[in-house]
């Protein structure tokens, strides 16, 4: 009985997230539209489960709400710092500079938030992946101390994604 | 009541509009590719948010109908705006950098790019 669910449900958390896509398109709740996102929501999945085959498993729903509400009060943050940077640093004293993030994590999913993540907050974009995946390549728009910067992605966000993932 | 209303949604319009400035002019003032791809990934994410926010203010406050139409922009901004950096930096990385430029790759030996095969018949543009 699971196993049929879980050929059919391929990816429960997408059913769920396509039918609330479709909602909000929708703009006005109907029973109309529910129907109609629900149907999107198993067949999508459904038909493209040869090209996603892992389940990405999410372990602490908790932190997952944590980690969005500090990932949009670190995008905020993020917007004032670079403002005040490309404002009022002269070019020539900005540090820009590549920086390398040993990685523990393994799942694909959770490495893609993290890249996601760091190119979205303070003064960093993720540039490349190590050829096996174990290392992250990031540009740091001013970064007088590149470890600080290191250690800061390590512990606000791989912590917290490793305890939603793995 | 209504120009209370009015003036914060005002406000959010005018947030929208520096960060968008800003954005904009950081493409013009950070002179190498690398760090002009900050501007638009990070300063435009609030100039689209405050506009957005103050679309989802006016709807409710002052036409009293519910619409989230926005937030569907806000998901689909913050699941685009990586992968387009992400494309534009590992493509400077492809015709600009070279593998001892950047830092040590660890037990890996090389970063992705560099470890797919290079394709020579590319024309060369790194020189001008």
């Amino acid at each position: 009985m699971m196993k049929l669910l879980r050929r059919i449900f391929p990816h429960p958390h997408l059913t769920v997230l396509l039918t609330l896509v479709w909602l909000l398109l929708a703009n006005k709740p109907s029973l109309n539209s529910l129907v109609f996102g629900l149907l999107l929501g198993i067949v999508i999945p459904f038909i493209t489960q040869p090209y996603w085959p892992d389940r990405p498993k999410l372990r602490n729903w908790p932190m997952i709400v944590e980690y969005m509400l500090v990932v949009l009060w670190d995008i905020v943050l993020a917007n004032i710092a670079v403002a005040r940077i490309i404002l009022f640093k002269r070019d020539a004293a900005r540090q820009p500079t590549f920086i390398s993030i040993p990685l523990e994590l393994r799942t694909p999913e959770a490495i893609t938030v993290l890249a996601g993540t760091i190119t979205m907050t303070p003064g960093t974009v993720s540039c490349d992946l190590s050829a096996q995946g174990h290392k992250l390549l990031v540009h740091c728009l001013d970064a007088p101390n590149p470890d600080e910067v290191r250690d800061e992605i390590k512990h606000r966000y791989e912590r917290r994604l490793k305890e939603i993932f793995e | 009541m209504t120009s209370i209303l009015e003036l914060l949604i005002a406000f959010f319009l005018i947030i929208s509009g520096i960060f968008g400035f800003v954005g904009s002019f950081g493409m013009i003032k950070l002179k190498d590719p690398m760090s002009r791809l900050h501007a638009p990934t990070k300063a435009t994410t609030l100039g689209v948010g405050g506009v957005l926010l103050a679309s989802i203010a006016h709807s409710i406050l002052l036409e009293g109908k519910l619409s989230l139409h926005e937030l569907l922009i806000t998901l689909f901004l913050f699941l685009t705006a990586p992968i387009t950096a992400l494309f534009i930096a590992k493509w400077h990385i492809h015709r600009h950098e070279k593998p001892s430029d950047l830092p040590d790759a660890g037990e890996d030996e090389l970063w992705a790019t560099h470890a797919v095969e290079q394709v020579e018949d590319v024309p060369d543009h790194s020189t001008n």
